[in-house]
């Protein structure tokens, strides 16, 4: 047992779960900012209150995370936070870019790809992890699109005797509903994460038994970091989901956050930790499927699919050279390097997108081709 | 354990329409209803630009806060639910 290591995981989990937030406001809430339906901060504010509530709903998830995916029995408390350093590089990285990758997907990725380094592919159960996590990861966002769209095309079919004006005002009361449940949605599958791999540092810690659930000082602060990250904002993703993919009116924007919605809590009842992101994704290009004459740029749409299937094995190279080098040094020693690490590179980061400022002024700006608007929001 | 188990994706494929696509199929019912009664209508030439939601007939109002009604209630089943399995001590 080694308690100060301990502290320093935890601090390290709930910075990723802090990532995770901010990462995915926009899964929740871009459509909805997109439409006009809710103001970019009242948006955030209320996808973060709802993450908050959305963390205590379920524990299905975080079991899958703690002892379903690798050995808990070989890995120690320097893989986890080598693992967990994988995963924030990843989302820190992607979010710069403005990309919704999965947060799950880095968090995953990391904690094997340490465990890897550490103890052998062999502590990787393997058959779990294709079931549990990748088939899910290839399946959730067809479903999410075939309700997306299908749900698009009532929509439209049962609203089209309304005039243009109350259609839009009608569906932007109901996507505040719809766009809420997204949010608690992300609560429940994403905050588990965080709290499956706290749980799994105590359990290697042995401070709890392998078959424990999660404290509730786990669940508590996990809902927190989550929710404070939601509401500061990944404004960068939220530019690319609400404008960069399809342009969105308010019942596609309604259908979409229905069908992520729907999709994600039915998924997390079954303990599958599937991506938000991806079902969000899913959902966006559904409801631009599911109209006529609207347009889905697929070409963003690719460079999004890209950086999925990149995802999983480059947190994994990431989490498997920390679990390197603090082997290398050895000890807690090597855990503070990585960390140290990490926070240069989330410094940096920080810094380079002080250059291509996106924010709550901007957000909503005309989809150029690119992330940062022509136009810089000095003037705003 | 098989690799994909289809039971389960089939029941989200299901439910998934059933509340991600029907539940709004059901809100936007209550719209049609709640906008009856010819008060959109009755805008005239600038009835494309009206926004004016509610209709002002007593029996789509009605139907509209039926359909209302059942959206919310569908969705805290489903939250309880989701609840009652996520917590397997609670039971």
């Amino acid at each position: 047992m080694n308690d100060f290591l301990l502290v320093l995981v935890v601090i390290t989990a709930l910075g990723f779960d802090f990532t995770n937030g901010f990462h995915d406001t926009g899964n929740a809430m871009a459509t909805s900012i997109a439409t006009g339906a809710l103001s970019p901060r009242v948006a955030v504010g209320l996808s973060g209150v709802l993450n908050l509530v959305g963390a205590f709903l379920s524990l299905a998830v975080a079991a899958t995370i703690a002892s379903g995916l690798v050995d808990t029995n070989l890995v120690t408390l320097t893989v986890v936070a080598a693992g967990l350093a994988g995963g924030i590089t990843w989302n820190l990285l992607t979010w710069l870019f403005g990309i919704p990758s999965s947060s799950s997907h880095a968090l995953i990725g990391g904690v094997i790809g340490s465990t890897i380094a550490a103890a052998g592919g062999h502590a990787v159960q393997w058959h779990d992890l294709v079931a549990k996590v990748v088939i899910p990861a290839g399946l959730s966002p067809v479903i999410a699109a075939l309700v997306a769209a299908t749900g698009t095309w009532l929509l439209y079919r049962i609203s089209r005797s309304l005039t243009e004006g109350a259609r839009t005002h009608g569906f932007r009361i109901g996507q505040i509903g719809s766009a809420s449940m997204v949010s608690l949605a992300h609560g429940t599958n994403d905050a588990q994460k965080t709290m499956g791999v706290i749980t799994l540092a105590l359990i290697v810690n042995k401070n709890v038994s392998a078959t424990s659930n999660a404290p509730f000082w786990v669940i508590l602060s996990c809902a927190l970091a989550i929710s404070i990250g939601t509401y500061l904002g990944g404004w960068r993703v939220i530019r690319t989901l609400g404008k960069g993919l399809v342009e969105i009116e308010s019942p596609q924007g309604m259908a979409a956050e229905s069908a992520s919605a729907a999709v994600i809590l039915l998924s997390s009842s079954f303990g599958y930790s599937l991506s938000t992101t991806h079902v969000a994704t899913g959902s966006i290009i559904g409801t631009g499927l599911g109209k006529k004459g609207a347009e889905v740029r697929w070409n963003v749409a690719g460079r999004m699919a890209t950086a999925w299937v990149f995802t999983l094995p480059s947190a994994g190279l990431v989490g498997a050279g920390a679990e390197a080098l603090a082997h290398v040094i050895g000890g807690t020693a090597g855990v503070v390097v990585d960390l140290i690490l990490l926070v240069a590179v989330a410094a940096t980061v920080y810094l380079r997108s002080r250059a291509t400022k996106v924010d709550h002024n901007n957000v909503n700006d005309d989809w150029t081709g690119s992330l940062a608007p022509a136009e810089p929001a000095a003037a705003a | 354990m098989s690799w994909i188990n289809l039971t389960a994706i089939w029941k989200i494929v299901v439910f998934g329409l059933l509340a991600g696509a029907g539940l709004p199929a059901i809100f936007a019912l209550g719209l049609l209803a709640l906008s009856k009664g010819g008060r959109t209508q009755a805008a005239g030439a600038d009835s494309a630009d009206s926004d004016v939601v509610v209709g002002g007939n007593p029996a789509g109002i009605a139907a509209a806060a039926f359909c209302f009604l059942v959206v919310l209630a569908a969705i805290a089943w489903g939250i309880y639910e989701v609840y009652k399995i996520g917590h397997p001590a609670a039971k």
